[in-house]
C-alpha cells in the first residue's frame, strides 16, 4: 500500500523512535511488562505503514459491499439504515413475554428476539419431569401452538422480523411460526426472521442439544431446503461464536471455530445435494462483543473477510451473497459484573461500539443486571437506549468503516484471520468440526483459553474494575426480576386442556407420519408443520424424533 | 485425612453453561483434589448416586438457569435420605443474594456467586470438609 522508498523512511525513523523509547524506559519503566489484548495477545506500543505494508488495498479491503467484504456487506452501511435494534427477550408465559415485546416495539426496538425456557429448547413440554423448576426461567415456555399464537398476538409478522434462539428443535418452532403467520393471513414467503439451527455449537459450548450429530445435520440441511423453496427470506440458521466466546475462547478462536462450523453445514447441505448459491445466501453468523475495542472491531472484519474467501475458492459460490458475511452481535454476557453492576452500562456501551465500528447488522445490548437475574424493564431501556444513542449521537455511523487504514486495526485483523486460518486448517485435519467436537479438540481448546483468563484475574493480571480492583461495600440489589413457580405450574394446566381438547387421533396420526418421515429421507418440515397445525405439542414431536433419532451423549470434557 | 479430597463437580438441572463448572473442576484439581465432572443435565437423584457411589467428600454444582430453588434443595433432602449429610454440598452461579438464606436453610452449605475467586472456594472447601 505504500512506496518502497518511503517505507525504508519509515523504517529508519521507527528505529530511532525504539532507540529513544528505550532509553526512556530504562528510567522510567511502562505499566507492565507485557501490554495483552483482551484474548492475551501481545500488543506493541506502536504500530506503523510498516506493519501492513504487505496490504494490498483492492485485495485484501476492497469497496464495503463488494468482494472480499472486509469493510463491510452493504456499499453504505448505516448510512443507509442503521442495525436492527434487536433485543433477546421471553420469560415466563407467552402472555408476559408478548407485553416485554410490545414494549420494546414501542421503545424503539426494531426486530423481535425470542429467548425461549430450556425444557422448550431442549424439547420437554412443561410437565416433563425434567423441566421441574426451569418452566420459564430463561425464557418463554412454548410447548404447542397455541403457546405461539399469545405469544405474537397482536404482532403483525408481516412487519416484523424475528430473530429465534432454538437449536434441536429449530424445525418445530420455525413451524408453529409460520402457522401464526398463516393465522394472521401472512403467507409463508413474506416472512423474516432467524432461527439459531446451530447444534455443533451447542454441542461445543451451549448445551441445548437434543440428538445425535447425523440426524442433527440431517435436520439442519433439511430446513435449508424447505426455506429455500417456501420460506425464501427466512434466515436458515444463526452460525454462532458468541457461545463458544462466553465459553472462554480467544476473539481468533471464535472466528476460527465458527466458520470451521460454517463449513461442515455448507458441506453436509451440498451431500444432500443442495446447491451452494441456493442456500448461502441465508446463512446468517453471530459473534460476541467483548471489551477490548480495536481487537473486537478488527474480529468482525477478518471474520467478513476469510468466510468470502473460503466461500469463492472453497466452495466455488457465484453469487455474492453467498460470500458476505451477515451477523447479529450480542454484547458479552460474561464480562458483565455482578459488583456495582452500574458499571455494566459502561461495558456494554464501549461493546455497542465496537459492533457497530465492526459492521454488524443486528445487535442486543445486554442490561446491566445481567449477571444477577433477568433483566428488569428500566434494565433494558438502558441497554436499548445505549445503542440508540450509538446511533444518533457518536457520530460512529456518519461513514462506512471509519477505522480501515488504521495501522493497528489492519495488523490486528491480518493477525486473527491468519489464526482462525490455522485453527480451519488443525480442524480440517482432525476430519471436520464434528469429528473434532467429538474428540473433545474444541471444547479442550476454550476450555484452556478460559482458565487462563480466570487465573489472570485471579493473580491481578487483568484487572476487572468492582470485581478484583475498585471494590465497594455494597448493599444487596433489589428489584431483580423473578420467575414464580406457579408459571410452570400454569402451564401444565393449559397442556392438559389442550390434550383434552383437540382432535387426539389426527395428532396420533400426523406423528406417525412424522415418524415415517424421520425414518426415511424425505424432507421433515411438511410433517413437523402437519403435526403442529393440529396441536401436537413441541414435547410429542421431539418424543418421535429421539425415538428415531436417538440422544447426543456428550464427551465430558474439563 | 490420608488422601487427597475427592470432589463431584456436576451441573443439576438443564443448563448447558458450563464454563464456570469446568473452571472451578481445574482449580480444584490444581489445589491438589480428586475431580470427578459429571457433565451437563444431571438430575438431583443422579447427582447425589454418582457421589456416594464415587465416595465423594464434596458436592460442588454450579446453576445458571434459575432452577437453583428447586434443585438444589431437592440434593440437599436426597443427601438426607440417604444419610449422607456429611458430604459437603456447596453450589454456585447466577444466584440472587436474596435466594441464598433459603439455600443455607435447605443443608446447602455455601453458595459462591460470580465473580469469586476459585481460591475462596478451594479454601471454603479445605476448611469445611469432613475431616
Amino acid at each position: 500500500m505504500f512506496e518502497k522508498d518511503k517505507l525504508s523512511n519509515i523504517e529508519n525513523s521507527l528505529d530511532e523512535y525504539e532507540k529513544v523509547t528505550s532509553k526512556l524506559l530504562e528510567k522510567r519503566p511502562e505499566r507492565r511488562e507485557e501490554f495483552i489484548s483482551g484474548s492475551g495477545d501481545s500488543i506493541k506500543n506502536l504500530y506503523t505503514p510498516l506493519d501492513i505494508e504487505k496490504i494490498d488495498y483492492s485485495e485484501s479491503l476492497g469497496m464495503p459491499g463488494s468482494y472480499p467484504y472486509t469493510r463491510g456487506v452493504q456499499p453504505n452501511m448505516y448510512r443507509g439504515k442503521l442495525w436492527t435494534m434487536r433485543m433477546y427477550a421471553g420469560f415466563a408465559t407467552a402472555e408476559e413475554s408478548n407485553k416485554r415485546y410490545k414494549y420494546l416495539v414501542e421503545q424503539g426496538s426494531s426486530g423481535l428476539s425470542v429467548a425461549f425456557d430450556l425444557p422448550t429448547q431442549i424439547g420437554y413440554d412443561s410437565d416433563h419431569s425434567l423441566a421441574e423448576g426451569e418452566v420459564g426461567k430463561v425464557g418463554v415456555a412454548i410447548d404447542s401452538l397455541k403457546d405461539m399464537e399469545v405469544l405474537f398476538e397482536g404482532i403483525p409478522l408481516d412487519k416484523v422480523s424475528t430473530s429465534m434462539t432454538i437449536n434441536a428443535p429449530a424445525g418445530v418452532l420455525l413451524a408453529m411460526y409460520i402457522a401464526v403467520a398463516e393465522k394472521q393471513g401472512v403467507s409463508a414467503d413474506k416472512l423474516r426472521g432467524t432461527i439459531q439451527n446451530d447444534i455443533l455449537k451447542e454441542y461445543i459450548a451451549r448445551g441445548t442439544y437434543i440428538f445425535p450429530t447425523e440426524p442433527s445435520m440431517r435436520l439442519i440441511t433439511d430446513i435449508f431446503e424447505y426455506c429455500s423453496k417456501e420460506v425464501p427470506k427466512w434466515n436458515t440458521i444463526s452460525i454462532s461464536g458468541y457461545h463458544i466466546r462466553e465459553a472462554g475462547s480467544t476473539a481468533a478462536q471464535e472466528v476460527g471455530f465458527t466458520l470451521a462450523d460454517g463449513i461442515a453445514y455448507v458441506e453436509a447441505a451440498i451431500k444432500a445435494g443442495l446447491k451452494v448459491d441456493d442456500f448461502a445466501p441465508r446463512l446468517s453468523f453471530f459473534f460476541n462483543a467483548h471489551n477490548d475495542l480495536f481487537e473486537e472491531i478488527a474480529k468482525y472484519r477478518a471474520a467478513r473477510r476469510l468466510w468470502a474467501k473460503i466461500m469463492k475458492d472453497r466452495f466455488g459460490a457465484k453469487n455474492p451473497k453467498s460470500m458476505s458475511l451477515k451477523f447479529h452481535t450480542q454484547t458479552g454476557g460474561s464480562t458483565l459484573t455482578a459488583q456495582q453492576p452500574d458499571n455494566n452500562i459502561v461495558r456494554v456501551a464501549i461493546q455497542t461500539l465496537a459492533a457497530v465500528l465492526g459492521g454488524t447488522q443486528s445487535l442486543h445490548t445486554n442490561s446491566r443486571d445481567e449477571a444477577l437475574a433477568l433483566p428488569s424493564v428500566d434494565s433494558v431501556r438502558i441497554a436499548l437506549r445505549t445503542q440508540q444513542i450509538v446511533a444518533h449521537e457518536s457520530g460512529v455511523t456518519n461513514t462506512v468503516d471509519p477505522l480501515a487504514g488504521s495501522f493497528f486495526v489492519e495488523s490486528i485483523t491480518d493477525k486473527i484471520e491468519a489464526e482462525a486460518v490455522k485453527y480451519i486448517q488443525k480442524i480440517d485435519d482432525l476430519g471436520g468440526a464434528p469429528k473434532a467436537i467429538d474428540d473433545g479438540y474444541i471444547q479442550r481448546e476454550i476450555m484452556d483459553a478460559a482458565y487462563k483468563y480466570q487465573k489472570e484475574i485471579e493473580s491481578n493480571d487483568r484487572i476487572i474494575v468492582g470485581m478484583n480492583q475498585f471494590q465497594i461495600e455494597e448493599a444487596r440489589p433489589t428489584g431483580l426480576l423473578k420467575v414464580d413457580l406457579s408459571v410452570g405450574e400454569n402451564q401444565k394446566v393449559k397442556l392438559a386442556e389442550l390434550r383434552n381438547g383437540r382432535d387426539n387421533v389426527a395428532v396420533e396420526k400426523t406423528l406417525l407420519e412424522l415418524r415415517k418421515a424421520c425414518e426415511g429421507s424425505a424432507n421433515v418440515m411438511p410433517y413437523i408443520l402437519d403435526a403442529v397445525k393440529i396441536y401436537a405439542t413441541l414435547g410429542e414431536i421431539t418424543q418421535v424424533m429421539r425415538d428415531v433419532f436417538g440422544e447426543y451423549q456428550q464427551s465430558v470434557i474439563i | 485425612m490420608d488422601r487427597p479430597i475427592r470432589v463431584l463437580v456436576s451441573k443439576p438441572g438443564l443448563d448447558g453453561h458450563d464454563r464456570g463448572a469446568k473452571v472451578i473442576a481445574r482449580a480444584l484439581r490444581d489445589a491438589g483434589m480428586e475431580v470427578i465432572y459429571t457433565g451437563l443435565r444431571q438430575t438431583p437423584e443422579q447427582i447425589v448416586n454418582a457421589a456416594i457411589q464415587e465416595d465423594v467428600d464434596v458436592i460442588a454444582t454450579s446453576i445458571l438457569s434459575g432452577a437453583h430453588g428447586t434443585l438444589l434443595p431437592k440434593i440437599a433432602e436426597l443427601l438426607k435420605e440417604q444419610g449422607a449429610q456429611d458430604i459437603l454440598f456447596i453450589g454456585g452461579g447466577v444466584i440472587p443474594d436474596e435466594d441464598i438464606p433459603e439455600l443455607i436453610e435447605s443443608g446447602v452449605k455455601a453458595i459462591f456467586t460470580p465473580g469469586t475467586p476459585t481460591s475462596e472456594t478451594v479454601e471454603f472447601i479445605v476448611n469445611n470438609v469432613r475431616k
